[in-house]
């Protein structure tokens, strides 16, 4: 019995018997995640028997598949030369994708640790709202709950660490932050990240014909409004409160 | 419209199949029953499709009025039944007329007991399936009032035992290594699948708790991994190097780390592990996991033609049940609500 060993990245690793995992770095960059959302879209395109589904996280991109129609060495051979085909850490972003400019509360009662995050950013709210609603961010992945982003990468200064004490509960379309990044909440939850922005973003409709509000490459702003400003947009658009979506030209 | 209505009902009563395959990308981990070999077992017995929802009922059943005459079928965890006050055999099929109140109690071992109608309930389809998501927010839990109602049912077979794989007193769960095994020393992964470990108090769909005497299992950089997926099976080891084991509805990402995967076949033992439950973990290489799952495929493939008609003595069944209430205690081949074959 031995561990898998220190990859050298590309990687391709085993996920239990169904699956395989093709990880681009160990730490989440602009060229790795990248890659991964370049890779898995290729992936779609090629027909190979016996794989069932693809996601990506960070910076990997997970197989899953039947083992008898297709063995671990042929997908594993096969990964392998998709690989070989391009540097994939410079590869353009998929088609398709979204930015969506999503009316957002900073602070107040709605979202109350504002003040304790800029604190720690070492700045005043007025310009951790400037900083915060002024970034531009990727859906980096979905994942956790339905629906729900990882949205990256903030500058250095946000680079919390989650809290050691857990945040009893946020609400539905929370803007959590830690670590460079933004969580956006598709449901009720306690969290480790800190509550900075609320938003009308309800992200999982399961009634709707798509019921899933975003994905993995989508582009994202929080655009600051005041409380009021909210309440009625929240009020006007009960799915999206108020958020415009565009597609990105490619 | 034929079906059951829900009189009373446990706590942890939800409808399930076998889930949403495909959703990975969405967040949405495929879900579906805990202990899938009931399912299969249950649409033996009904003569039907595995992909049926059936009822699964944690640790309680409830208490039931047939609306028009069905076909029904019970697996998985153990329960005492009756149909109009008359004992039941467990992992048999029997027809219930209009009416008629079936009533189905605790778990005797185990945790997970299914309700199979004939033609599958028939609730609606979500995204693909029936099967409620309680972690991903779709459907709900079964409450009183509630009604099942039966999908068409082409078939009038009923009166059909199997024998059960014992899945529902813990041992042995074979488990492979995964990408995040190197993170743990070789010493480590060793101690782990040579620990005496019993099922803890905090379980449910999404995962089953193991505690043990003795050190915990970290790994190296344990608190600064990148999140990445998480596959049914997975052992998550805690801050203090507590494994968890996480079944089908578990979330699909996760940042701890995770020593290995237990076989995809050996989930219902988990899953049906009762609180207490003595477990333990046993390492196989890859080459033999997938033999030993794709054995298990097999015979889940062979459980139709291992169906029999029950013989029945209801004499008999009365005088062995007043006895099992008493001891406890009896051996699980002795026992015909276990078998559903009175020989």
């Amino acid at each position: 019995m031995s561990g898998q060993g220190l990859p050298e990245f590309p990687v391709i690793r085993t996920v239990g018997l169904q699956g395989l995992l093709v990880t681009f770095a160990d730490a989440l960059s602009e060229p790795s995640n990248r890659a991964a959302l370049a890779y898995q879209a290729a992936l779609r395109q090629v027909a190979i028997d016996g794989m069932v589904e693809t996601s990506t996280s960070l910076a990997s991109v997970f197989v899953r598949f039947d083992p008898s129609l297709v063995s671990h060495d042929q997908l594993r051979a096969q990964l392998e030369s998709l690989l070989a085909e391009q540097d994939w850490y410079g590869a353009p972003l998929p088609e398709g994708r979204r930015f969506w400019r999503v009316p957002t509360v900073y602070g107040t009662d709605l979202a109350p640790q504002l003040a304790e995050a800029a604190d720690a950013a070492g700045m005043n709210e007025a310009q951790a709202i400037d900083s915060l609603g002024s970034a531009r961010v990727r859906v980096l992945t979905i994942g956790f709950a339905a629906s729900q982003p990882y949205l990256g990468t903030l500058g250095e200064e946000w680079d919390l660490p989650r809290q050691t004490a857990l945040t009893p509960m946020v609400p539905s379309g929370a803007l959590v932050q830690a670590i460079r990044q933004f969580v956006l909440f598709t449901a009720p939850a306690p969290t480790g990240w800190r509550h900075v922005g609320q938003t009308g973003m309800r992200l999982f409709r399961p009634e709707m014909d798509d019921p899933f509000a975003l994905r993995a490459g989508d582009e994202m702003i929080f655009e600051p409004v005041a409380k009021a400003d909210f309440l009625r947009l929240r009020e006007g658009d009960p799915n999206n409160g108020g958020a415009i979506v565009a597609e990105i030209a490619s | 419209m034929s079906g059951l209505k829900v009189l009373q009902i446990g706590p942890v009563v939800s409808v399930q199949d076998m889930g949403r395959p495909g959703l990975l990308e969405r967040g949405i981990s495929q879900g579906g029953a805990a202990d899938t070999l009931a399912l299969a077992e249950g649409a033996a017995l009904l003569r039907q499709d595995a992909g049926l929802a059936a009822l699964e009922m944690g640790g309680l059943g409830g208490t039931f009025e047939a609306v028009g005459a069905l076909r029904i079928a019970l697996t998985g965890a153990p329960m005492l039944a009756t149909l109009d006050g008359e004992a039941l055999a467990w992992n048999a099929s029997h027809q219930v007329a209009a009416g008629q109140k079936l009533v189905i109690g605790a778990a005797r071992r185990g945790v997970y007991g299914y309700l199979h109608l004939g033609g599958g309930i028939d609730t609606d389809s979500m995204l693909g399936s029936r099967a409620v998501h309680l972690m991903g927010g779709i459907g709900a839990a079964t409450q009183e009032g509630d009604f099942l109602p039966a999908g068409p049912d082409a078939n009038q077979e009923t009166g059909l035992g199997v024998v059960a794989e014992d899945r529902f007193s813990g041992g042995a769960l074979r488990i492979v290594e995964s990408f995040q095994s190197g993170l743990f020393s070789a010493d480590v992964l060793s101690r782990f699948g040579s620990t005496a470990f019993t099922r803890g108090g905090r379980a449910n769909r999404m995962g089953v708790e193991m505690v043990s005497d003795g050190e915990g299992f970290s790994a190296a950089g344990q608190l600064n991994i990148l999140s990445e997926v998480i596959a049914p099976g997975d052992v998550q080891m805690t801050g203090d190097g507590k494994p968890f084991v996480l079944l089908r509805e578990c979330q699909t990402t996760g940042g701890y780390p995770r020593i290995g995967t237990v076989l995809p076949c050996d989930l219902a033992r988990v899953a049906q592990a009762s609180n207490g439950a003595a477990l333990r973990f046993e390492w196989v290489t890859l080459e033999q996991g997938l033999e030993i799952q794709a054995r298990h495929d097999a015979y889940v493939k062979s459980l139709p033609s291992r169906c029999e008609p029950l013989v029945r003595d209801p004499s008999d069944m009365a005088n062995l049940l007043s006895y099992q209430l008493i001891s406890g205690a009896i051996s699980a081949d002795a026992d015909p609500f276990d078998t559903g074959v009175n020989t």
